[in-house]
């Protein structure tokens, strides 16, 4: 039986690993794929505060390290399942455990276009991630795809930095908010394309052009070198959405207490609904949820 | 066994003319899902003796990489009597790549 299992090796979950780990708890870290979770895949972070310029991968491995040579386990198996109880269960692909508190933190991945070569572009050319990716496209000409709120505020970011912007969005109206739209309509930079489907990557080597549709059929070619994909996020919460309460995009509803509606199950990280995503909101979370956590389990 | 470093000179002896199966790991040094890949992979090389792996690094081998058509990385091959029986590409679980080899 442990104190806390954390499902999620991410930032959150690490986080919350070293958090529990420092107050002697049992910690169990249970993880599908890799430690580290979607920050391996940047090449520098340049935002995460007193670590400028470190890599994803560094940034993950002394994360994970640091949860390690603190005492906490880590198995590499996939939770599919958890149940409620004053014990708590957790069902993995290979094993059942038992915890008194559960913190769930398995974050999100990018919503694709869905293009047939669109994986083979990723980091050439093609991202998920302006404020992560923009700089490396100083100068040059790129597209934002998406009309809400992310693909807004990446198209305003991205115009500051870049030679042009297309932001193409299937329809003709914005989701996101229009004080956002507004400040895009004054840059000179950015060329909105209306009612229209990115519908072609091309290039050799790395990204050169993109194939535009519109929603009549007709066809054009715009010629850039990053095209920044903004049409959301899909949260992981497959094992864990029958027990606690989401909201209507997926997220795992919590406050910055972390509390779900079920008492002794936190969340951390990405997968809770929240404002900002990023590194170092996600290891506040993995803070917070693991002294809650710890709190819930000496109150027990 | 251990994972065998391969470029274009031993690719031939190494890879089509070994004669138990080889993975072939197409990698990069750039590319962090690569390097979260490679323990594990070397795990699963020193538990097996009945197939190899190999790595090869695209930035030095882009020839290789464009005869086996490798366009996104992390990319394993596995290849059977010198052909491709199959691939995998993006980051796996040490799981799945046990299924790859032990299928068929
Ligand atoms: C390309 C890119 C660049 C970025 N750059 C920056 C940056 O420069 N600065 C910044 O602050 N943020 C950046 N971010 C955002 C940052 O990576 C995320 O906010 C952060 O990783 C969230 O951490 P997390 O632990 O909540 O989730 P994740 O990092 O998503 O980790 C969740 C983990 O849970 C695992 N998991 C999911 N489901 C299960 C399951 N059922 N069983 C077991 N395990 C499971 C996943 O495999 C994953 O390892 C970037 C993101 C991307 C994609």
């Amino acid at each position: 039986m442990y104190d806390i299992i954390i499902i999620g090796a991410g930032p959150a979950g690490l986080t919350s690993a070293i958090y529990a780990r420092r107050a002697m708890k049992k910690v169990l870290v249970l993880e599908k794929l890799s430690y580290g979770g979607q920050i391996i895949n940047t090449l520098s972070i340049e935002n995460y505060p007193a670590s400028p310029n470190i890599s994803g991968f560094d940034f993950a491995t002394r994360l994970y390290n640091q949860a390690k040579d603190l005492g906490a386990e880590v198995k590499f198996e996939e939770v599919l399942k958890i149940g409620d109880g004053d014990i708590k269960k957790v069902v993995t692909s290979k094993n059942t455990y038992e915890a008194k508190s559960i913190i769930l933190a398995t974050g999100s991945q990018n919503r694709k276009l869905g293009l047939e070569n669109e994986d083979s572009f990723i980091s050439k050319g093609i991202s998920y991630c302006a404020t992560c990716d923009g700089a490396f496209y100083k100068g040059k000409d790129v597209a934002v795809v998406g009309g809400g709120n992310t693909a807004l505020e990446d198209a305003l970011y991205l115009s500051d930095i870049v030679n042009t912007v297309y932001l193409i969005h299937r329809r003709d109206e914005f989701r996101g908010e229009e004080a956002s739209v507004n400040k895009l309509k004054l840059k000179e930079n950015v060329k909105f394309i209306f009612n229209s489907n990115v519908t072609k990557l091309i290039g050799k080597d790395k990204l050169e052009k993109a194939e535009i549709t519109t929603n009549n059929g007709d066809k054009s070619t715009i010629l850039i070198d990053g095209l920044f994909i903004a049409i959301g996020r899909i949260p992981f919460n497959d094992s864990f959405k029958d027990i606690v309460n989401i909201d209507q995009n997926g997220y795992i509803i919590a406050t910055e207490d972390c509390h779900t509606n079920i008492p002794g199950i936190f969340v951390a990280g990405d997968v809770r609904s929240k404002e900002v995503r990023q590194l170092v909101t996600a290891a506040s979370d993995g803070a917070i949820a693991a002294t809650e956590a710890i709190k819930f389990i000496n109150n027990e | 066994m251990q994972i065998v470093e391969v470029d274009k000179n031993n690719f031939k002896e190494e890879v089509i003319d070994s004669k138990i199966p080889v993975l072939a790991d197409f990698n990069a040094d750039w590319c962090g899902p690569c390097r979260m890949l490679r323990p594990v992979l070397d795990e699963i090389a020193s538990e097996h003796d009945d197939f190899k792996i190999v790595s090869i690094n695209i930035d030095d081998e882009d020839e290789l990489a464009r005869e086996y058509f490798v366009s996104s990385i992390p990319c394993l091959v596995l290849f059977k009597n010198g052909e491709e029986t199959s691939r995998s590409v993006g980051l796996r679980p040490k799981s799945e790549i046990e299924n790859m080899l032990g299928g068929e």
